[in-house]
């Protein structure tokens, strides 16, 4: 039976919600918080959706996506045009190259795994700093920032997967 | 049931291959993006500038309760205080008597003085005060969004503060939002003098959360608690705001511990004073003529 109408559209939308979701993190990602020291090293949040989306669902993260997604963070936050762009197309690439490694494997594996994509993510980012600035790029806050990231994964996995069971299931 | 599948089997490498190439093509396509960003800044910051407009009006209602809550945090956390406050802010307000008398003499003698010596009177500052919708923090770039822009009368290159002293200056302007580049990003350098030696030093930030001075003279005597104000050399910043202190003086270089708190910035003053400065040269042929014709000049000894 063909769907209706209504049914291609309410996939649809289902289907837009993983990049929707990534672009909502990345406007909380830079609301203030207040919170003192807190806001000067804020974990990078759609680094996490990039992440997550390319394991459980890559064919709802598209890499156009994803780079556009990377442009919306550097024009907010200010960080120079098309870095976030190519980080987050590089820690796709990544999953997507080691995809049937992830498929099926528990979320301690998954964690681990984004601790090492996200430092090699970390790493990249300091390279392409330190060259865009031509100076050796001040690494603590760029290493603690991995770490904050890091540790929000597991709260925005269980998030994710939520969502993932709530509206995505039978993709 | 035969043809599907023979179509699909050609048609898959193709479409992986497709895939592949928009992959490299895109990572290529911000390599390129990075590299224009250095070259030509305008035009990439031009599409920064739509970007943070377009989504100000989103930061601007979601900020709002989160500054409720914090306001009602700080309120609960006066009441508990109300009676340590109390005591000393009349202890504090005494001791400002004096001070007031003291600067009300000294005011109206530096008048005469100035008199005297026909000094050309500072030009008035007006300022406009912003709320704070986006605080971009992080290691790559230390920089806030604010509620207001081009229509309230903000432009690039004003400085921005707060009753505690110096913020950053204003680097890009969208008709609702503007960014406010903190002084503790890497792109900010400025020009201060530490007192009380008068000594000249550019403040450099370092996307960390102190900035350190650099470029001193070879004889500046530098000492921890000695307070940096802004020299108005360049003529990006007005001369004399507050900035920070002498915080340490070692192997590291000096560090300056600014004095306002830049993780809690809620509202800030952006203040037109009128200046000239490098930061509207470019496009200032179709501006009013702004009285200060050695503008370019100044830039060129006070940028190095």
């Amino acid at each position: 039976m063909r769907p209706t109408f209504w049914q291609r559209l309410d996939t649809f939308a289902r289907h837009l919600t993983p990049v929707a979701l990534t672009l909502v993190l990345v406007i909380l990602n830079v609301v203030p918080t207040h919170i003192p020291g807190i806001a000067r090293v804020l974990p990078v949040l759609p680094l996490i959706a990039v992440f997550y989306w390319s394991i459980h669902r890559p064919h709802l993260m598209p890499a156009p996506a994803v780079f556009l997604i990377g442009l919306f963070q550097d024009g907010l936050t200010g960080a120079p045009m098309g870095l976030h762009a190519l980080i987050f197309l590089a820690v796709q690439g990544v999953v997507l190259f080691q995809h049937k490694f992830f498929m099926g494997k528990s979320f301690f594996v998954h964690w681990l795994g984004f601790g090492l994509v996200g430092a090699g993510a970390a790493l990249l980012s300091w390279g392409l700093l330190s060259a865009f600035y031509v100076t050796l790029f001040a690494a603590e806050a760029i290493a603690f920032q991995y770490v904050m990231t890091v540790a929000a994964f597991p709260l925005f996995a269980f998030i994710f997967s939520r969502w993932q069971q709530a509206f995505l299931k039978l993709d | 049931m035969k043809e599907p599948q023979s179509f699909s089997r050609v048609a898959q490498p193709i479409r992986n291959f497709a895939q592949r190439f928009a992959y490299v093509g895109l990572v290529v396509a911000a390599f390129a993006l990075m590299m224009l960003a250095k070259v030509d800044t305008i035009l990439v910051e031009r599409a920064r500038t739509h970007m943070t407009d377009a989504v100000a009006p989103i930061l601007d209602v979601i900020s709002r309760p989160i500054d409720t809550v914090n306001q009602t945090v700080d309120e609960v956390q006066a009441l508990k205080n109300l009676y340590d406050d109390n005591a000393r802010l009349r202890e504090e307000r005494n001791r400002l008597l004096h001070w007031k008398s003291l600067a009300e003499k000294l005011e109206a003698e530096n008048r005469v003085l100035k008199e005297q010596l026909n000094v050309i009177p500072e030009r008035e500052a007006s300022f406009v005060t912003a709320r704070v919708i986006a605080d971009t923090g992080g290691a790559f770039s230390q920089s806030v969004i604010v509620n207001a822009g081009a229509r309230d009368g903000v432009e690039k290159g004003q400085a921005a503060v707060t009753a505690d002293g110096l913020v950053g200056r204003v680097i890009d302007v969208g008709s609702r939002s503007a960014r406010v580049l903190l002084l503790t990003d890497i792109n900010a350098k400025i020009p201060v003098l530490v007192d009380p030696t008068r000594t000249r030093a550019i403040m450099a930030g370092a996307n960390q959360s102190k900035p350190r001075l650099t470029w001193l003279p070879p004889s500046a005597v530098v000492t921890v608690g000695d307070s940096v104000v802004t020299s108005g050399h360049a003529g990006v910043f007005p001369p004399g705001l507050r900035v920070g202190q002498v915080a340490a003086v070692g192997e590291g270089g000096m560090i300056v511990q600014p004095y306002v708190d830049l993780s809690r910035l809620e509202y800030v003053r952006i203040i037109n004073l009128g200046m000239g400065g490098i930061l509207q040269l470019p496009q200032r042929s179709m501006g009013p003529a702004d009285g200060l014709p050695g503008a370019s000049v100044k830039t060129g000894g006070g940028g190095q």
